[in-house]
């Protein structure tokens, strides 16, 4: 037993002493002349090919946005697609160097997966589909119910949680993928399905009776989705957190892509500092000081990516928690100065 | 000078081999190291934990499946996800290994049968489900009959009041045995029922040895088991049954077989049976000609002479490649993951992976079971081949 | 000259009209006896049930004109050809170019080639058969990949991880191959081998392999291969799709082989030896060339289980035909023609894997004349 440990602890020295160090993603991304983004690719609203072709939704579009700081060009970005066994061991081992794949940023894997959430790009929160049929109004009235959920999600353990702390009990079918699920309940497989609800919607309007199915007014979970990057790069990090504050920051500022140009000659000393008209806030980050201007120039601010991917899903960004904290929501961007 | 031209040292075989050896393994342990260093620094520059500490930690998430094993919610640790995870997989396997036999000799017995319209079927059964690939028809089965095909809970099919169909699964009465002695009084006679069939069974064959006439020994042993398992239902009523009632969602109560389940066993046994039928074609064609005719000339018909001549003579080669296919069918099994029935894989390397990310652990548990499994077989397998062979010569 | 007497047999005459012909076929085959009769009787009214309904709804009755789905929705008794008419390119070619129709030359191009090959091969006594063979596995590989992905002729780029449907499950299988079978020879030549460090290794590789499932494996190729290399080596999903088929399947391949090795007499070793062989010309000059022989038929049944088993990636989400099939038939636009969808893409993979099997039936039946006379 000590043997084997020594020699499991000798080669474990031997392996960190010859281990390559990591570089800095920005120059590999730099090197490499596109940017890797991890993505779901099947999610309409988020990322899902549109008639051309072409990954649109707001988790794609901010990967383009994030490719459109760096290189000033929103095209150099490569898509990968991934599931949600795939994402975080493709995102630690660099086979993307941005996870934009509505992932909820939880403790475990921030800690143990090595990877480091950033900010937020679409709060979400779990909520549940029934058949009408079904008669049921509310989620209190599920116990005894069979509910189809994606199989390893936290959309699973809050599922769990749900249940147990109202006492109720379920039967979960869990499928490996989310066409997968729609296509159990569209089936018939189980009573109920549960997602995040900005899918809720999404879903409902691909099943075959699109009006045969409501969803409950409970939100049962707190789904912060964002964007995550892998750990011990602290510039890329800065780099990503930063540009997804300066779509935000762009928004508060009334800074589109339209009006980005003459916004440039703008008083305000924010927009300025925004823009990279005045100060040095990309150069800071390793990037160029128009990094921001060319992230909104391109891919628009952030409203304009959620009225352009979310608001056809059928969510309204007014009133909900997704607005600015002006306007009562809960999206909030340090100042940048 | 010595006449004698010595054969230089690397000519000799002998030590050619130690060099090849050493070369090799050389290789391989470069090979292993480095993928070892990879992984150990991979895993420490990206700042993963990696261990075996969370088995023990309760599992977050419910299980949907488990028959035997009781998984609690909030109590149950991870290490019994993987138990239950194997429990399932074995279940499948049992389950489909039994129906792929059943249905396998009967296709392959119809395949040889001078009947041109069985053996026809049997040929074309074959041929349709070895050459498509089990995962779509495990997914044809699920997606494109099962679900849309079957009724909601609503609308089961029900026979009597008994038993029910529907897209959830099938659902049959469930058996619940009575405090007290009553139980063990039908303990006792299935015990004795199976005696009675054994003892009669061997009182018919001596009585055939001695005159020539063979009395229906096994048909009067069920009679008699019958008998007692009905005189001991009438006067102690030993268990009773729990029916599945329409609930406010599914049916509750009863036994359910899940539709996932269900569907993973069919498609499983159907195509297993595709190959075991080719195994048993393959077998009984092996039995010469010779037996055939001597068991023709003795005056056998046909399903005598299949039973007592042919099969047990075919056997031999029938076993060894039906083993194969058994592990084939186990490790087939893992492909529930696309109709969500919860054996190892979908449960422990698909679901347990992701809540935990501790993927280098589970899959090598993973891979470990299976291994674990397929050695045994092999062993199984060596060990029936040499008592086979010491049989036969 | 003497006439000589020269024995002339008569004519055999002809069997009686009872033992041959359609009629006695019938009396042997469908009227044997009484359950034969009874047993053809039953089988002719369920294939009464069976067969009209079936042509009714796959041929007489199916949809096939038009362009979306209100075709099918108006006939709803009949199968949707429609949709496979219009999905096709996307089914078999995967979506790049499902998107550029434009461009579907180059891999039906290609597609065509390798039939040629094929057929050059396959036909007995054309020339240069080894020259072709070697071509086919060393050279039209690249020649297929330059066409098909396009940036090294000049042609619209469209980038292996965009090969989707049939041309992918093909791509898979086709390196599979390539890999399994020499990856295969060694690792049987291995087990065989008297080195017992090498034996050892050779048995823990394939009884590894073998004992685990396909799926697990490919798990491991999604997950965790990248971990196994150092970062700086990137390989997309589809690479490292291959790589875990072409171990995986390098096992069986070896599995196959060594039953080939080991039919061979112990007096063919014994004879290469008394040559003064050495190993490798031993085994390559003498012993492969007929173990590899006699194994034919083995091998051809591994790719077949090869071939089907490439449709497994489905499950790590790459869109092969089984996904491409699939997700097809989950589109809005024609949601609710499963049916059709898998029908379809089983019987490609079912005119494969036949055509394989009958092939290998074939060499087994002429290799088998040797031995029976």
């Amino acid at each position: 037993m000590h043997l084997v440990k020594l020699m499991t602890g000798g080669l474990t020295a031997l392996a960190l002493a010859t281990l390559p160090a990591l570089g800095g993603t920005l120059d590999d991304v730099k090197a490499r002349g596109f940017l890797k983004c991890g993505i779901d690719g099947g999610l309409p609203g988020f990322s899902a090919p549109n008639d051309k072709g072409q990954m649109v939704g707001i988790d794609a579009d901010f990967c383009s946005g994030v490719a459109a700081a760096i290189f000033g060009d929103k095209t150099k970005v490569k898509f990968t697609t991934l599931t949600a066994k795939e994402r975080f061991t493709a995102l630690s081992s660099g086979e993307v160097d941005l996870l934009s794949r509505n992932t909820t940023a939880t403790l475990t894997r921030d800690a143990t997966l090595g990877i480091d959430f950033t900010y937020f790009n679409y709060i979400d929160g779990q909520g549940f589909l029934v058949k009408n049929s079904l008669g049921v109004k509310s989620a209190k009235e599920l116990n005894g119910a069979s509910v189809c959920v994606q199989a390893g999600t936290t959309t699973e353990l809050n599922l769990a949680d749900y249940f147990r702390v109202n006492g109720m009990t379920f039967k979960p079918i869990g499928y490996d993928t989310s066409v997968q699920t729609r296509e159990g309940f569209d089936g018939g497989s189980c009573d109920v399905l549960t997602s995040d609800k900005s899918q809720l919607a999404a879903i409902r309007s691909e099943l075959k009776d699109p009006a045969g199915a409501t969803i409950l007014p409970e939100t049962i979970s707190k789904e912060p989705l964002g964007p995550a990057v892998r750990q011990g790069d602290p510039q890329w990090r800065d780099i990503v957190t930063w540009t997804l504050y300066a779509l935000i920051t762009a928004d508060e500022l009334g800074v589109t892509s339209a009006n980005v140009d003459e916004m440039k000659k703008s008083a305000n000393p924010d927009i300025k500092r925004l823009l990279g008209v005045e100060d040095k806030m990309g150069e800071n980050l390793g990037l160029t000081n128009s990094f921001a201007y060319d992230a909104v120039k391109q891919v628009g601010n952030y409203d304009e990516l959620y009225q352009r991917s979310i608001t056809p899903l059928g969510l309204k960004r007014e009133g909900s928690v997704n607005a600015l904290w002006t306007k009562g929501g809960l999206l909030y961007a340090p100042p940048m100065r | 000078m010595s006449g004698k031209s010595r054969i230089p040292f690397y000519r000799n075989p002998a030590v050619r081999g130690v060099i090849a050896q050493a070369v090799v393994l050389g290789l391989v342990a470069w090979a292993l190291f480095t993928i070892f260093n990879n992984t150990v620094g991979n895993l420490r520059a990206r700042g993963i934990q990696t261990g075996f500490q969370f088995l023990d930690q309760v599992a977050p998430f419910a299980v949907g499946y488990s028959p035997f094993i009781d998984f609690k919610l909030g109590e149950s640790p991870y290490w019994l996800v993987f138990v239950i995870g194997i429990q399932n997989t074995i279940l499948i396997s049992i389950l489909g290994i039994i129906a792929a036999t059943t249905i396998g000799f009967i296709i392959g017995v119809m395949r040889l049968s001078p009947n041109f319209f069985l053996s026809r079927f049997a040929q074309v059964y074959i041929e349709t489900f070895r050459n498509i690939p089990v995962l779509l028809q495990i997914m044809f089965w699920n997606f494109a009959v099962f679900l849309p095909l079957l009724p909601f809970p609503k609308d089961s099919l029900g026979i009597g009041d008994e038993v029910f169909l529907n897209n959830r699964g099938l659902y049959i009465p469930k058996p619940i045995f009575m405090d007290g002695a009553a139980p063990w009084v039908l303990v006792a006679a299935v015990a004795l029922g199976l005696l009675a069939i054994i003892l009669l069974h061997r009182w018919a064959k001596e009585r055939q040895y001695m005159t020539g006439e063979r009395p229906p020994g096994l048909l009067y042993g069920i009679a008699v088991a019958l008998g007692l398992l009905v005189v001991v239902f009438a006067l102690f009523e030993p268990l009773r049954f729990e029916f599945p009632v329409l609930g406010r969602f599914n049916l509750t109560g009863g036994i359910q077989v899940p539709l996932p389940l269900f569907t993973l066993w069919f498609a499983l046994s159907t195509y297993t049976a595709s190959f075991i039928a080719e195994n048993v074609r393959a077998g009984i064609v092996s039995v010469s000609k010779g037996q055939t005719e001597a068991a023709q000339s003795l005056g056998l018909k046909r399903a005598p002479m299949l039973r007592l001549v042919i099969i047990p003579q075919a056997l031999r080669v029938i076993i060894p490649p039906t083993i194969n296919q058994y592990l084939n069918l186990t490790k087939n099994s893992s492909l529930a993951v696309a109709v969500a029935y919860e054996e190892l894989v979908s449960l422990w390397a698909g679901i347990a992976l992701n809540q935990t990310g501790q993927a280098l652990v589970i899959i090598a548990m993973t891979i470990g079971v299976y291994v674990t499994l397929s050695l045994l077989t092999s062993l199984v397998l060596n060990v029936y081949n040499r008592r086979v062979q010491l049989v036969e010569r | 000259m003497a006439e000589s007497v020269v024995f002339q047999p008569i004519v055999s005459r002809p069997p009686p009209l009872s033992e041959t012909g359609l009629w006695h076929w019938a009396r042997e085959r469908l009227f044997g006896s009484v359950t034969n009769s009874l047993v053809t009787l039953i089988c002719i009214y369920i294939l009464y049930l069976l067969i009209p309904p079936m042509l009714s709804w796959a041929v007489f009755n199916a949809n096939i004109s038009g362009t979306d789905r209100s075709v099918c929705a108006a006939n709803p008794g009949g199968a949707c050809w429609t949709f496979i008419k219009v999905r096709f390119v996307q089914i078999i070619f995967g979506l790049h170019f499902g998107q550029h129709p434009e461009e579907v030359w180059r891999p039906v191009l290609g597609f065509a080639m390798l039939a040629g090959l094929f057929a050059w091969l396959l036909v007995p006594r054309t020339p240069y058969k080894v020259q072709v063979g070697l071509f086919t596995l060393f050279g039209f590989p690249f020649i297929a990949y330059a066409l098909i992905q396009g940036e090294w002729l000049g042609l619209p780029i469209a980038p292996t991880n965009e090969w989707g449907g049939f041309l992918l499950t093909f791509t898979l299988a086709s390196v599979g191959m390539v890999f399994a079978l020499p990856l295969g020879i060694i690792l049987a030549l291995g087990r065989r081998s008297n080195l017992p460090i090498i034996r050892a290794i050779s048995i823990a590789y394939i009884e590894l392999w073998r004992g685990a499932p396909l799926i697990t494996v490919l798990f491991m190729a999604s997950v965790m291969l990248p971990l196994f290399f150092s970062h700086e080596i990137d390989l997309n999903k589809v690479v490292r799709a291959m790589i875990g088929i072409s171990l995986f399947q390098s096992a069986y391949m070896a599995e196959a082989v060594r039953g080939g090795l080991q039919a061979i007499p112990r007096g063919q070793y014994e004879a290469a030896d008394s040559l003064g062989l050495g190993y490798w010309k031993k085994m390559g000059l003498i012993i492969l060339p007929q173990s590899l022989k006699i194994s034919i038929p083995s091998i051809v049944n591994t790719y077949m289980t090869l071939f089907k088993d490439t449709s497994l990636v489905a499950i790590i989400g790459l869109l092969d035909l089984l996904n491409m099939a699939q997700t097809a038939s989950r589109s809005l636009e024609w949601k609710g023609y499963d049916f059709e969808a898998y029908v379809f893409a089983a019987s490609i993979y079912w005119v494969c894997t036949y055509s394989m099997s009958r092939y290998s039936q074939h060499i087994e039946r002429k290799l088998d004349t040797s031995k029976r006379g």
